[in-house]
């Protein structure tokens, strides 16, 4: 830990060290023209890669039944129709299940979040026996397979009655996601300031008024990292969503969309709703995406370069 | 609980008390604090593993609520590592597991070492690694289901018009491709984290080795096999670990893609089980072979750990 403060390092001071000495070994490369040439078009075939199969999708939604299905394939949308969209948000199940998803996320980063400030505070600061078991515990829950316990899980929340509720969502959905919650906080309380607590105790804060008056107002970037995390892993969260909900009005929107066709009697094949269901319910990824790539690409290495 | 608020109110009170009993209330702090979410873990991940282990004992169909639940011992366990359909989920899982990774390892490096320099446009390119990583795996297996469309499936369309395929394929439906469609579908989703982690690494190793290197008038291959992947190698086998674990727990593609099919060419260890449990409603067989996979995971795990572990103690 003395040497790497891994949240840090990859925002803060080491990394603009790293962009630097890059810089100049890049200017170096790339003062032959050919070489640069060479470099972008490796930069854009890659970048299509990653986002051709999306635009693909994005433009198949554009297009109305009578050119959907046209062959030899239309590369673009002529004329472009918006009856998928149209047709989606007029299909209850459809809007109904965004909502779902959203409250879902929303609860799950909520309490996950908490949950895991707290354990993370303690394992940060704290000495208590038995810290290395607990760690080892959450450590354990990050790599069990969600199916080994998937059917205990259902007859577990069929005698509670909870299933078709949200807390059969939420409660797996925290569970699962508290080891990265857990891990990504503790790298950084640790990374705090230990004086800024101490001189707060001296002033006689207790140690929960320092967590809520110190830590808490420091460590707001990393919790939001991680809120970001959580949210997009509960967002996109399908077993438990597909066992334990199975009313109409309470699906979320993954399973909506995975059992899409056949939903609609009268067309068959329906992929210009499907195309367009998923282009929806990705829009709130993307957008994250686009404001948050930092925060997010720096949560996600955290717990790994740290080893 | 309510020793809690007046143990806090004494410290605030007086903050100077003995230390040992500073300690004392430290440690009590610091279970009630990790309380929560340890109860959460054993509630809803031991205590239902547990469970498993249990049900695994018995023959339990849900099928009928009231039937009788005979008491089997390890009959259960015997019938699935005694089953063909057994050990070709394996194959079928250690097959993605190994193309996958092995491939988004190459690719993830490629692209790792690419980008790893500012150049205009970085913040595109960086938004569109993340893309395939942050799209929902249902709606990814949506995607490219359509994509690998027979008929209408641009995939078809492209091959065809470079030359590489003379007929449409039948990518989804052709016991011999369609594990190759599902890899190629998960490879784009998964290679952006594999390329992510790699790049952190590359961004920890400090600069001044390369600009002695270039003193010593070493080429770039040179430098790459001597500087950058031997100390890019923990970053490398955390990323393995990471990635062959998820790959191994593969479900929401494949079931959503081709639900194990055709036959049973793309069920993984994960489908199989699951189809088990909530299509056949045989609890006891499907806990047997849940408890089978997390054993397989597990081992997974403690393999990978035994070779950081020992890759961790060599670099101090």
């Amino acid at each position: 830990m003395a040497t790497a403060s891994p949240d840090r390092s990859l925002t803060g001071a080491t990394s603009r060290a790293a962009n630097a000495a890059t810089t100049r070994v890049s200017t170096r490369a790339m003062r032959d023209r050919p070489k640069m040439v060479l470099f972008y078009l490796a930069v854009a075939l890659f970048v299509t890669f990653c986002l051709a199969p999306f635009v693909w999708t994005f433009i198949t939604s554009l297009k109305g039944p009578d050119t959907i299905y046209h062959r030899p394939i239309e590369y673009l949308p002529n004329p472009i129709n918006l009856v998928n969209y149209q047709k989606i948000f007029a299909l209850a199940r459809f809007t109904h299940s965004l909502l779902n998803s959203a409250i879902v996320a929303a609860s799950a980063t909520a309490v996950s979040l908490v949950i895991g400030s707290f354990c993370a505070y303690a394992v940060a600061r704290l000495n208590f026996p038995g810290k290395n078991l607990l760690l080892a515990f959450v450590l354990a829950v990050a790599m069990f397979p969600g199916i080994a316990i998937i059917g205990p899980l259902y007859q577990q929340f069929r005698d509670w009655n909870l299933t078709n509720t949200y807390w059969a969502l939420i409660l797996p959905d925290v569970t699962f996601t508290l080891p990265l919650c857990i891990w990504t906080l503790t790298a950084f309380f640790r990374d705090l300031p230990m004086e800024l607590e101490e001189s707060a105790r001296v002033d006689g804060c207790g140690r929960m008024g320092t967590f809520f008056r110190i830590i808490t107002p420091l460590a707001a970037p990393g919790m939001f990292t991680v809120a970001i995390l959580v949210f997009i892993s509960a967002w996109n969260e399908y077993l438990f969503a597909r066992t334990f909900m199975s009313e109409e009005s309470k699906l979320t929107a993954t399973i909506v969309i995975a059992q899409f066709e056949g939903a609609d009697v009268a067309s068959a094949y329906p992929w210009g709703q499907i195309t367009a269901a998923s282009v929806i319910v990705t829009i709130p990824l993307v957008i994250l995406v686009l404001i948050f790539q930092r925060r997010i690409i720096s949560g996600l290495t955290a717990g790994a370069v740290k080893g | 609980m309510t020793t809690i608020p007046g143990s806090v109110a004494v410290s605030s009170a007086k903050p100077r008390v003995r230390r040992s009993s500073q300690a004392r209330s430290d440690a009590r702090l610091g279970w009630v604090l990790a309380l929560p979410a340890v109860l959460a873990i054993l509630m809803v991940a031991f205590v239902p593993l547990g469970r498993a282990i249990l049900n695994s004992l018995f023959k339990i169909s849900l099928r009928f609520e009231n039937a009788a639940r005979p008491f089997v011992g390890l009959d259960n366990y015997r019938t699935v590592w005694t089953d063909a359909r057994w050990y070709n989920a394996l194959r079928v899982t250690f097959t993605v597991v190994l193309v996958s990774v092995a491939v988004e390892l190459v690719l993830g490096m490629l692209i790792a070492l690419l980008v790893n320099r500012s150049f205009h446009g970085r913040a595109v390119v960086r938004a569109a690694v993340l893309v395939p990583w942050a799209l929902t795996t249902v709606v990814s297996a949506k995607m490219w289901s359509w994509i690998y469309d027979a008929q209408y499936g641009v995939m078809n369309d492209i091959l065809t018009k470079l030359h590489i395929i003379e007929k449409p394929l039948i990518w989804l439906a052709n016991p011999n491709l369609t594990l190759w469609a599902l890899i190629g579908a998960e490879i784009w989703k998964t290679t952006s984290f594999m390329a992510l982690l790699l790049l952190a690494g590359l961004q920890l190793i400090p600069a001044e080795l390369y600009e002695a290197a270039a003193i010593d008038g070493t080429n770039g291959w040179q430098n790459f096999w001597k500087i950058t992947l031997p100390l890019l190698k923990p970053s490398i086998l955390v990323a393995l670990l990471f990635r062959t674990i998820d790959a191994t727990r593969i479900f929401d593609l494949i079931k959503v893609m081709t639900n194990g099919g055709p036959g049973q060419a793309t069920e993984s260890i994960n489908i199989y089980t699951y189809n088990t449990l909530f299509t056949n409603l045989n609890f006891g067989l499907g806990s047997a072979l849940a408890v089978s996979v997390f054993l397989v995971v597990l081992v997974v795990s403690f393999f990978y750990i035994k070779v950081l572990g020992a890759q961790t103690q060599g670099a101090r």
